[in-house]
């Protein structure tokens, strides 16, 4: 099986070094080679399990409850503006 | 004061008897740290002015005649777990300089019940790993052998628990991270069963197996433990509203005798060694009047590619909120076996393998799941090697691609499944190395398994060895 690291890297948005994607293409496909077993267990007859805790639709009351404040929330940020987190630019068309 | 013969439960006696005061005990393990921490590296921050604090205040507290399940108890924490305004990296350097706004539920409830934290312990680089040569800070050294691996990925917590340099540790498990350790590093670890204890605030590897537990010296040290972290969680959806129980006590009544299963896939490609130690461990219970039964399991070999794959591409997902905006460096920093990981993973779950690897692999744990209920009908518990080896040399790693999944083969069944297990010491090798045995259960099993545990530990004491360090 061949694999496209360089699009997985770009999907994974991993700024990875040619020279590592090519040690890491080998290792990827020695280790899909080895999960490829999986493929010879017969599973036409059961359904994929999710979750293992059975529990569904966990809900609670629509309340609001204390939680970090805005200052706690930025406190890691290394670029902030007025309160907020500053973003890479995504869009490059000026907004007007 | 002996700090090898500390347990949490002979600690809170000598506090009643006025032996020492949870501050002079806090200030003894310190001492210790400082010592020995050149040759281990166990842990990545030491939280000295914290610990102090504490302490201090455990002390007024016993004073003034207040008291709580672990009040005035050192402890060291994985450095996975959210710790309100320490650093918390998951030793990789995307986090190097990460200050927690907030507490884990785990850390919560344990401040609650009186804990002093001594610090934040090294592990594999975020939980990749079972040796914690994938930290980014370097590798935790094996207190019984500077020259091996404690295990991983919770190894810095191991480490520092049978080094003496902390009472008690919390680790995390995926698939063996608490269970490797504790058998390389001669101690107990508990994985409780997943949604028994929750994952809150703990930094996420594979989001459906994570579990925090603890490590300890001894089985009654666990089950404490065990007592203030089990139970439901308004912060985790998956946490569990399951009753909980005394552990610590009721595992001490042992009213009628157990089945054992065990599968014989569980000892292919294990040392002669290990399966000898852990044979003799079954004598001992049969003796005690418990019946062994010969049952046939799901191939573990067969769950290092479920595992891979389930782990792999919930970690690419996890990992892929660590973008250096709102905290942390970018992305640039991760190091190869993140990469790697978030790689597999990614192609796992991008369109048009999906199916064939992530929605495969959800079939096959079903098979998996079922497969041990079926089991569990027939046996209370099934008991297994915990690591195949003893401790190997530091070095092992090397660029091997799949090296933890290969040295966690016998605890990723059961982490799949969701189930418990404990392990716990079974003797040393010719080189004096500690051999481990777990213990596995049904889901919510955790007092069974404690009951087998305790009653084996009473006979045999192993943790009362120390390394010689």
């Amino acid at each position: 099986m061949k694999i496209n690291v360089k699009h997985i890297a770009k999907l994974a948005n991993l700024p990875i070094s040619e020279k590592k994607l090519n040690k890491f293409e080998a290792q990827l496909e020695q280790t899909i080679e080895h999960v490829d077993r999986l493929q010879e267990i017969d599973t036409s007859k059961v359904s994929e399990t999710n979750d293992i805790t059975g529990l569904l639709n966990v809900m609670r009351e629509d309340i609001v409850t204390p939680s970090l404040s805005q200052e706690e929330a930025l406190s890691n940020a290394k670029k902030t503006h007025n309160g907020f987190f500053v973003v890479p630019v995504i869009i490059e068309e000026a907004i007007e | 004061m002996e700090l090898h013969d500390l347990t949490i439960t002979n600690t809170k006696e000598k506090f009643k008897k006025k032996e020492f005061s949870s501050l002079e005990l806090t200030k003894a393990y310190l001492e210790r740290i400082n010592i020995l921490e050149p040759k281990l590296s166990a842990f990545l921050t030491v939280t000295k002015e914290k610990a102090l604090e504490m302490a201090e205040k455990s002390d007024k507290k016993m004073a003034a005649g207040e008291d709580s399940p672990l009040l005035g108890i050192p402890f060291s924490i994985k450095d996975n777990f959210n710790t309100k305004g320490i650093r918390t990296t998951a030793s990789s350097k995307v986090l190097d300089n990460y200050i927690a706004p907030y507490n884990a539920t785990v850390v919560e409830r344990l401040e609650k019940a009186g804990i002093t934290i001594l610090g934040k312990t090294n592990m594999d680089a975020w939980a990749h790993g079972s040796s914690t040569e994938t930290s980014d800070y370097g590798s935790t050294k094996n207190p019984w052998d500077i020259s091996r691996v404690p295990g991983g990925s919770s190894g810095g917590a191991a480490a520092s628990v049978a080094s003496d340099e902390s009472l008690a540790a919390i680790g995390s498990e995926t698939a063996g991270s608490i269970r490797g350790p504790s058998c390389w590093c001669g101690l107990v670890g508990l994985k409780p069963t997943y949604g028994r204890v929750s994952r809150y605030g703990v930094i996420a590897m594979a989001s459906s197996t994570d579990s925090p537990g603890p490590i300890t010296k001894t089985v009654e040290d666990a089950a404490l433990i065990l007592e203030v972290l089990a139970g439901k969680d308004s912060m985790d959806a998956t946490s569990s509203s399951h009753p909980t129980a005394k552990y610590a006590t009721q595992m001490k009544k042992m009213e009628k005798s157990m089945t054992i299963g065990i599968s014989d896939d569980y000892f292919a490609n294990v040392d002669p060694e290990v399966t000898e130690k852990i044979e003799n461990a079954i004598k001992l219970l049969e003796k005690k009047g418990h019946t062994v039964k010969k049952i046939k399991l799901f191939d573990p070999q067969k769950s290092i590619d479920v595992y891979t794959i389930l782990m792999r591409s919930e970690v690419s997902s996890n990992l892929a909120r660590m973008d250096g905006i709102r905290f942390g460096n970018d992305r640039s920093f991760f190091r190869d076996e993140a990469e790697r990981r978030i790689m597999l993973g990614t192609y796992a779950l991008s369109s048009g393998y999906y199916d064939a690897y992530y929605k495969k692999t959800q079939k096959v744990r079903t098979l998996i799941i079922e497969d041990f209920m079926n089991a569990y009908k027939s046996v209370d518990v099934i008991i297994a090697p915990t690591f195949p080896t003893t401790a190997p040399k530091i070095g092992i790693l090397g660029d091997n691609p799949m090296f933890g999944e290969m040295m966690d083969v016998l605890t990723e069944p059961s982490a799949i499944a969701g189930l418990c297990g404990v392990s716990i010491p079974v003797g040393f090798s010719k080189e004096h190395l500690p051999i481990g045995m777990q213990i596995i259960g049904p889901q919510f099993g955790e007092t069974t398994i404690l009951k087998l545990a305790y009653q084996y530990e009473q006979e045999t004491q192993f943790w009362k060895e120390k390394p010689n360090i």
